[in-house]
């Protein structure tokens, strides 16, 4: 199988400290990846340099048919189509307030992609559907809750027809009652085929949806694998140190 | 009061209404427009990173805020004539206080746009959406609910504020209130007409005002 993402030595600083020192790791397209490790370990920038949303300092990123190198200076343009590539899912879901909910699915495709109003809006409407909020389309987002408001997001970025999916801890900031509908469209999308990446602390989740595990510490990927091996028989002791404190806290 | 005074009052309603109208409004909604502008590129520039911009947009706001309304007024009209520019009351008060309102509102608007969490702004980024489009679809629709009143407050107070144009010769509610009430010593009532006039603008600017808050707070959970 093609890699949809290939990622090399990318490296990223703030300030002083260096959060990413040397991340290198592939996805093949139609697969799912799920990043752990413990907090601070630059999961989340890992994600982020994904999306330019923080730039890496060096390395090279190489998604669908865009490849950039960061350690050069890189333009406007190159970078908008980097972005454009990738969909991205927040833990702060980061809707519109003053938008209802299908204004913001049609937000991107109107505005950005300049695509046909009633197109984007039969479009959008189709993936509400999809994510289980076929109702809720001219409510405000403060009118849901906050698995629908994730929802929400996810046929945000969705909407952009993007190649890969990008989650960060798409259920940290949700009651745990509502984790589950938020997983459930998430693994609807890997049935689809969707190349994703997904950064998570929800260890059974990840063994059921990904094909490959990435454990980040330090700001390198110390373990990768299918999760069979990563989360069942990982080879690092600081692996099964970490598992063994999310699986069995007390 | 004596019937004669009643009467002075009932000949100058009219004409002090017309200044109002012809003089008084407009210089306050356009300098306020004007000023708004001015407000948001001011604002923007006092958080861009670079820092000469930022420096330049500090200044700007030091000056005006740190001058009186009155002496500006003065520079632009009685001063720059020295310098061999000349401009004509009405469109003198209109610059003096646009670039007054300019400063003042900056302010406002930085605040509000600084009160919008960074998250808006990624989302925007992440959806492809590039700086003024991010500004102009989500953060200042946002920003508004935080600005409309302390900009209202800028507002009315302009209103006032006009007033002071009468000393640059422009014939607005107060000017024409004084040339009445000059030959007659009746202060007391051309002045209370005209308190009573500016008092009404305000009145009707106060109920705008909460009209556009209940409007901008549709979208918030209560």
């Amino acid at each position: 199988m093609t890699d949809l993402l290939t990622v090399r030595g990318v490296r990223k600083a703030f300030g002083e400290l260096q959060v990413l020192r040397d991340i290198s790791f592939d996805v093949p397209a139609g697969t799912v990846t799920t990043v752990i490790g413990p907090s601070g370990s630059g999961k989340t920038t890992v994600l982020r340099t994904l999306n330019a949303l923080d730039q890496a300092d060096s390395g090279v990123i190489h998604i669908g048919d865009v490849e950039v190198d960061f350690a050069q200076p890189v333009d406007r343009s190159t970078l908008a189509t980097f972005r454009a590539q990738s969909g991205m899912v927040f833990q702060a879901h980061n809707l519109f307030p003053h938008r209802t909910v299908l204004q913001n699915v049609i937000e991107g495709p109107v505005i950005v992609q300049k695509r046909p109003k009633a197109e984007a809006i039969a479009d959008a409407k189709v993936l509400l559907e999809q994510v289980g909020l076929g109702e809720k389309a001219d409510q405000y987002p403060y009118q849901l809750s906050g698995g629908q408001q994730q929802r929400v997001g996810i046929a945000r970025a969705l909407a952009l027809k993007p190649k890969l999916m990008l989650f960060d801890e798409p259920t940290s900031a949700l009651d745990p009652e509502l984790v589950g509908d938020v997983l459930r469209v998430i693994k609807d999308l890997a049935a689809a085929g969707w190349t994703m990446v997904i950064v998570t602390h929800e260890i059974r989740f990840a063994q059921q949806v990904a094909d490959q595990v990435l454990f980040i510490e330090g700001g390198v990927v110390l373990e990768s694998g299918p999760p069979g091996q990563v989360l069942v028989e990982p080879t690092q002791p600081r692996t099964r140190q970490f598992l063994q404190r999310i699986l069995d806290p007390i | 009061m004596d019937p004669s005074t009643w009467d002075l009052i009932g000949r100058n309603l009219w004409p002090m209404l017309v200044a109002t109208v012809t003089q008084t409004i407009p210089l306050t909604a356009i300098s306020f427009v004007l000023g708004l502008v001015i407000a948001l590129f001011v604002a923007l520039a006092r958080i861009s990173k670079v820092v000469w911009v930022s420096g330049l947009a500090r200044a700007y706001i030091s000056v005006i805020r740190g001058t009186p309304l009155l002496v500006q007024l003065f520079i632009v009209f009685y001063a720059l004539p020295q310098f061999n520019i000349v401009i004509d009351p009405f469109p003198a008060a209109i610059v003096a206080f646009s670039l007054n309102v300019g400063g003042y509102a900056a302010e406002v608007i930085r605040a509000a746009i600084l009160s919008i969490p960074k998250g808006q702004w990624e989302a925007s980024q992440t959806i492809g959406m590039g700086y003024a489009t991010t500004l102009q679809r989500v953060i200042l629709p946002q920003a508004a609910r935080t600005a409309v009143p302390p900009l209202s407050n800028t507002l009315i107070s302009l209103v006032k504020d006009t007033s002071l144009a009468s000393t640059i010769l422009v014939t607005e509610l107060l000017r024409v209130a004084q040339l009445a009430a000059a030959p007659t010593f009746d202060f007391f009532a051309l002045y209370g007409v005209a308190a009573i006039y500016y008092w009404v603008i305000c009145v009707i600017l106060s109920f705008g005002q909460n009209r556009i808050e209940e409007r901008l707070e549709r979208y918030i959970a209560r």
